[in-house]
């Protein structure tokens, strides 16, 4: 496959990966984060903005691994261990490099990128991108779509629940009940754009 | 039975449920509830790798050094996690490829790390061996019912056999119960009215 080819398969991967194959709406991934932390929109935008730098960039990194360290030794069933520890070394990275260049961003942030580590959609992102055998600049748009996608889908439900706040719900279906019903709406709205780009 | 385990088995199987109390970790199961072996699958998956990674972090908790106990909870939850991917992998290829990722994901699944850390750490093993089993049997419970309703609702089978009404002319299948939406719907459902009927046992 040649060069432009490829971008231009990226470029449909990362369309499909926001709308049609989101990872939060489809593929349920990264679901706790986005029940307990979408209260306010605020928040929302910090975390979001988190996850699509910390996907973007470990899902490249396990990529490398994957294919010049793991595949060459037949390593194939240590990839969970592999994956799990370049995201949380990237993490500890990236914090002490923020908390050193920025503090105003690490106040911000701080609290978000340790949480990061255990969400599963990053690493859901690299095991989909193993299985489904995309090459590195598929991988990146891949893994920057993914990103975008949840980061739409949190704001998205940051911004309901505010005004949901103020409206009589019952007791039961208070938090997390009813942000799964408006959950399952948007996952709803996201079906309505199938069939406008198709990328696996 | 002494008092002690009855107490962690009826906080684990409805009082704190993992699923409809704290609503964690539902990612990596919700995915696969459109089909009720698929589910079934997973929860033993995932039965096996709380309740023994919970029992190791507990017999390795005076050797952990504290600040990086995170890092050894995830090896050893990774260690258990790829003995059932192993498995599965040479024993089913077929439901390794119907589950996909999902099952490497246990891993990262915060009830996983939550039993360890709340549980684990700071109790002997046999303690957290009961914890963690009875908090992924209450997890693994209200997940069967999903799935059930999902796979008779939406394909009209169950296990696979047909369902006499449901599979029939008189039933049209509901195709968004398979699909995403579906599973969104049906857990909102099961959480409100499990909370319902803890609030009003403790109204009265």
């Amino acid at each position: 496959m040649n060069f432009g080819s490829e971008i231009s398969q990226a470029f449909v991967v990362c369309i499909s990966a926001i709308f049609t194959q989101n990872i939060l709406l489809s593929y349920f991934l990264g679901l706790c984060p986005f029940i307990g932390v979408s209260r306010e929109v605020k928040t929302s935008i910090g975390l979001g903005l988190a996850v699509i730098f910390v996907m973007t960039f470990t899902v490249m990194l396990n990529w490398l691994a994957y294919h010049y360290v793991l595949a060459p030794l037949n390593l194939h069933f240590f990839r969970f261990i592999m994956f799990i520890i370049i995201i949380a070394a990237f993490v500890q990275f990236i914090e002490m490099a923020i908390d050193r260049f920025s503090p105003v961003l690490y106040q911000n942030l701080g609290v978000f990128l340790p949480l990061i580590t255990v969400n599963c959609a990053i690493l859901g992102v690299s095991l989909f991108m193993v299985i489904r055998d995309y090459s590195f600049i598929v991988t990146i748009g891949y893994g920057l779509g993914s990103g975008i996608g949840w980061f739409l889908a949190i704001i998205a439900m940051a911004g309901i629940r505010q005004r949901l706040a103020n409206e009589r719900i019952p007791k039961g279906l208070q938090g997390a009940g009813i942000t799964l019903i408006v959950a399952g709406i948007m996952a709803l709205a996201f079906i309505g754009f199938t069939g406008v780009l198709q990328g696996q | 039975m002494n008092a002690e385990s009855k107490k962690l088995i009826y906080e684990g199987l409805w009082k704190n449920n993992p699923v409809f109390r704290q609503v964690l970790g539902i990612c990596s199961t919700l995915a696969v509830t459109n089909l009720v072996m698929n589910t079934a699958v997973m929860c033993v998956a995932l039965i096996f790798t709380l309740s023994l990674s919970s029992a190791s972090v507990s017999i390795l908790r005076n050797i952990t050094p504290r600040n990086i106990r995170m890092m050894v909870e995830t090896l050893i939850i990774a260690f258990y996690v790829i003995i059932v991917d192993i498995i599965l992998k040479a024993y089913w290829p077929q439901m390794s490829t119907n589950l996909g990722p999902y099952v490497g994901l246990i891993i990262t699944n915060c009830i996983v790390m939550g039993r360890c850390e709340a549980c684990g750490i700071n109790n002997p093993p046999a303690t957290a061996f009961i914890d963690g089993m009875f908090n992924a049997l209450g997890y693994s419970f209200v997940l069967l019912i999903i799935a059930t309703f999902r796979e008779i609702l939406g394909m009209g089978t169950f296990l696979g056999f047909s369902v006499p009404y449901f599979s029939g002319p008189g039933w049209d299948k509901w195709i968004i119960m398979v699909m995403p939406p579906g599973a969104f719907f049906m857990l909102a459902i099961v959480v409100w009215v499990f909370r319902s009927i803890q609030d009003r046992k403790e109204q009265s």
